[in-house]
């Protein structure tokens, strides 16, 4: 059974039909060509799915694509329509990513932390992130980037 | 005082806007096509079992399903350094979760649910769950036809047993020494099983084209030598190297989880059975714990003899692995361990016996560290508990007996220039070393650890590395390497290294993930080899392009060579300070002269690199006469710790860590090795930890049960030191240390417990759990 949904994607109004079961991240890749949402562990703990809807990080994993009808759903593609933001320049300064997977995840709850509170501690970014895993760089060159670009 | 204008600077990374910008392709980004089918595995739900029979006829119905095969359809055996692997189980399976067959569908959930309905018939045999149960009195032997099975010439399989290799190092006489040394402590050290836990899973996709060309795309650290395993596995089906194609997209993570060939051979065998139709196959995340390489676990037995005035006389070090089902990777882990196994210290009489021990687990592999952060936790545990018996500082301990330039190593080649001293004394001095501190909280207390560290590339003594690099129009250019960039920042040093060469900005240099047909030979993306090896063959490459650049002027010009030299992308000469021209005006379209005609044409360097002083052959009983490893990368580390004495919780207010690479041709991604690495060596110390069931079934295969660090658990301070005493034969001086930071973070912490505590934990992982429970021991006692 196929329903028809109507979302906002990436500013960009969408018409898809969707079965009841299928999942958000596997319509937004598979369906909709859209790569930087990732699949890690396909039970909600990794972070590498993330996407926004209505500006709140969410695991795209863990969502049936019908529950974005009317929604407005963000990728890390979306976010960059007038060239990268401030923040992923500062990502790009501090070398913060290595193999980069888990980059988009992390962008998009950094980008959201920002939004609520314009100047976080430390802790707030750690808090910030911590449902973003990173097996790469320790995570303090990625703290050190959003530190630098608030303070 | 530095010379060099791209060396030794911390360039911005030439991977990090295509990783910032969710534009990096990995291998499930790639688009195959409508025509894509999907692959899923038939997995063996007993650890040790016969194969009667396999009934493919209930899910060959289901509508979609293209087509299924079994071990039938490939009976050849592989590996890397043993052959001693299907592609699918044979007659019997030897871990819970082996592949026995595949369903190939048009989609993954056809595949998926068809592969359900594959019923296999097993007869269920006795798991061998541990060594002790694998070296037994007449053990279940798990591989019967061990004594046929080819292997490299530095193996030493002992037939009718379970040891697939036994790695023996002797120099002196230790029993002589150990009655001679005023002090011998003897002890026994466990390490269980740990998972990479790279982000992105394995996967890979395979194309046999109507034309017989196999290509075959992979999650991978290893193209080349994938490549040769693909070719070598599938020969008998008519495949010859030439007809073999790797490409290898931006990979989420590897840490030696994604070196060798796991299960991408499933992609390039499933391949030959679809003609046509690329099929593609990626491991659940559970799959990713359970089926592919995992750090083998070891139990070791340490006996060091040591003299009053804190001369350690002798070390006896017997090291039995943990290394599943399969070790042909993985028995080159405890060869690796088992030459190196003093650690960085001078020891005059030594018996090292590295067991490799096949067991009904799943395959042991490589994983960052190689063998070294396993024995190093016992091995810098056993030197503190020596340091304590003798009351003499553990510090000034080690500087006493640290291993320094020409001193001997376990197999006879001289140790190279290294700077573990400063690294010592830059550790101490950053921990404040022998300041007590107290925490504000009673039920509190604080204590500090500190450990050297050391390791080698393990490779064979052949392997190499090779590079292409050709200039563009406008005098920026493509090097083509065929190292993988998982994430350490290769790509980044490759450019700069050519740049420091050439003159040619980093921001004008391309480097990207190679494809086999295009990219020259490199072995593999391990051994923290590739800044060395591959940057070697860079270097060159970029001379001899620079080489032709002055030969074409002198040509065309009428200068002499030894007169020119490169700077600001021209070729500019000592003599006539005028003379300034721009690569780009010749480096493609050459050099025009009076009568019209040209000189020159597009320049292309090429480079390759081999250690040609190594050698794995040596003496099989005392490993005296070869010179298996090509340098060792040495340092030191420290951690202050706080530990609740009621709950066992440790917090980590500081962790220092340095390390010699040669020359850090990067400082930052120097540095980012190290907060990463040392992350991820603590995580294995406080909390990592792989837990089987009685059968042999893997139990915590999910990052909610097998917890990694997330950005809470950091400590609160990390603090990296370069040290740089220049590698003589590497890259601006330049040897790796991805691999070492990661090492010594179990035994600093465990030295930091005892410290805190008085308290001796000699089983990984040192969980708040098991320290609550041992000063309750010793509280009740």
């Amino acid at each position: 059974m196929k329903k028809e949904i109507s979302f906002l994607l990436n500013s960009e109004r969408r018409t898809i039909d969707v079965s009841a079961s299928e999942i958000l991240l596997e319509v937004l890749r598979d369906r909709l060509g859209l790569n930087s949402p990732k699949c890690g562990c396909d039970r909600g703990d990794c972070g590498t799915c993330s996407v926004m809807i209505n500006g709140k990080t969410v695991r795209s994993c863990l969502i049936l694509a019908i529950e974005v009808e009317d929604q407005e759903v963000v990728t890390l593609e979306g976010m960059m329509q007038s060239g990268l933001t401030p923040l992923q320049e500062s990502f790009l300064k501090h070398n913060s990513f290595q193999c980069g997977f888990c980059a988009p995840g992390v962008i998009l709850s950094t980008t959201e932390l920002l939004a609520k509170n314009p100047h976080p501690d430390k802790e707030e970014i750690q808090e910030a992130i911590a449902g973003n895993l990173c097996r790469c760089t320790g995570y303090s060159p990625i703290i050190d980037a959003v530190i630098d670009l608030v303070k | 005082m530095d010379e060099y204008k791209f060396v030794g600077k911390s360039s911005v990374r030439v991977d990090g806007k295509v990783k910032i910008s969710g534009a990096a392709q990995f291998i499930d980004d790639l688009d195959f096509g409508p025509n894509l089918l999907y692959a899923e595995v038939v997995e063996s739900k007993f650890a040790h079992a016969i194969i009667n029979s396999i009934d493919i006829s209930e899910a060959e119905k289901i509508p979609g399903v293209v087509k299924i095969v079994t071990g039938k359809d490939f009976p050849f055996r592989f590996g890397l350094y043993m052959h001693d692997r299907y592609i699918f189980a044979q007659d019997r399976v030897r871990f819970v979760g082996e592949q026995v067959a595949a369903v190939i569908a048009r989609d993954a959930v056809t595949a998926k649910a068809a592969a359900k309905l594959v019923k296999v018939d097993y007869t269920e045999l006795t798991p061998v769950l541990s060594v002790q149960q694998a070296l037994g009195d007449s053990p279940f032997l798990i591989h019967p036809d061990l004594k046929d099975y080819h292997h490299v010439p530095w193996f030493f399989p002992q037939t009718n047993s379970n040891v697939a290799h036994l790695r023996k190092v002797r120099n002196g006489n230790v029993e002589e020494a150990f009655a001679d040394s005023d002090f011998v402590l003897d002890d026994v050290y466990t390490v269980p099983r740990y998972a990479h836990c790279a982000l992105e899973v394995h996967g890979a996709v395979g194309l046999l084209d109507h034309s017989g060309r196999l290509t075959v795309w992979t999650a991978s650290q290893s193209p080349h030598t994938q490549r040769h395993l693909f070719a070598e596995a599938l020969a008998p089906l008519g495949f010859q190297h030439k007809d073999v194609r790797v490409i290898t997209p931006f990979i989420g993570g590897g840490f030696g989880g994604k070196a060798g060939v796991s299960m991408e051979i499933l992609g390039a065998a499933l391949a030959t059975k679809v003609k046509g139709n690329p099929v593609k196959i990626l491991w659940s995340r559970a799959q990713e714990f359970y089926n592919t390489y995992q750090r083998q676990g070891v139990v070791a037995r340490l006996k060091v003899g040591v003299k009053n005035d804190g001369t350690i006389t002798a070390l006896e070090h017997t090291l039995y692995w943990d290394a599943g089902a399969y070790v042909e990777y993985g028995a080159n882990v405890v060869n690796a361990a088992g030459l190196s196994a003093t650690g960085p210290y001078r020891i005059p009489n030594i018996k090292i016996d590295s067991y490799c021990v096949y067991t009904n687990l799943p395959p042991g592999g490589p994983y960052r560290g190689f063998g070294y952060s396993e024995f190093l936790f016992g091995l810098e545990s056993h030197i503190n508990e020596l340091a304590k018996k003798i009351k003499m500082d553990p510090v000034e301990f080690r500087k006493k007996n640290a291993i320094r330039e020409g001193d001997r190593l376990t197999y006879g080649s001289k140790m190279n220039p290294n700077g573990l001293m400063e690294a010592i004394d830059k550790v101490a001095k950053e921990i404040e070393w022998g300041k007590k501190e107290t925490s504000s909280d009673p039920n509190k207390v604080i204590g500090k650890g500190f450990s050297l560290f050391w390791k080698a590339p393990a490779m064979p003594p052949n392997a190499s590395s090779s590079a292409f690099l050709k200039f563009n129009e406008d005098a920026s250019l493509n090097i083509l390497v065929s190292g993988m960039e998982i994430g350490q920042g290769y790509l980044t040093v490759l450019a700069q290294i050519a740049a420091e060469v050439l003159s040619v900005p980093v921001e004008k240099i391309r480097v990207e993930t190679p494809d086999t047909d295009r990219n020259p030979y490199e072995w593999q993306t391990v051994a923290s080899h590739v800044t060395w090896g591959c940057g070697n063959a860079v270097k060159q490459a970029a001379e001899d392009a620079r080489e032709q650049i002055f030969d074409l002027i002198e040509r065309a010009k009428g200068k002499k060579r030894d007169e020119l030299y490169l700077e600001d992308e021209c070729v500019r000469s000592k003599v006539e300070k005028d003379f300034s021209l721009p690569l780009k005006n010749f480096i493609i379209s050459g050099i025009q002269k009076e009568d019209g005609t040209f000189r020159g044409g597009p320049i292309i360097g090429r480079g390759m690199f081999m250690p040609e002083f190594a050698s794995a052959l040596s003496d099989p009983e005392t490993s005296q006469g070869g010179h298996p490893n090509v340098h060792y990368t040495v340092g030191a580390a420290a951690v202050k710790i706080e530990v609740d004495k009621q709950t066992g919780k440790v917090k980590i207010p500081k962790v220092v860590l340095a390390v010699d690479c040669g020359k850090a041709i990067n400082p930052d991604l120097v540095n980012g090795q190290i907060t990463g690495g040392i992350l991820q060596g603590i995580a294995t110390v406080l909390y990592e930890d792989m837990r089987f069931d009685n059968k042999g079934k893997l139990i915590n295969a999910n990052f909610s049960d097998y917890k990694i660090p997330t950005a809470m658990d950091i400590p609160d301070e990390v603090v990296p030191i370069i040290i740089e005493v220049a590698q003589p034969d590497g890259p601006y001086g330049a040897r790796g240390m991805g691999e070492h930071t990661m090492i010594p973070a179990a035994p600093i912490i465990a030295n930091a417990v005892e410290d805190a505590l008085g308290i001796r934990i000699k089983s990984m992982p040192i969980t708040a759990e098991k320290i609550a429970l041992a000063v309750k021991n010793r509280n009740e006692n």
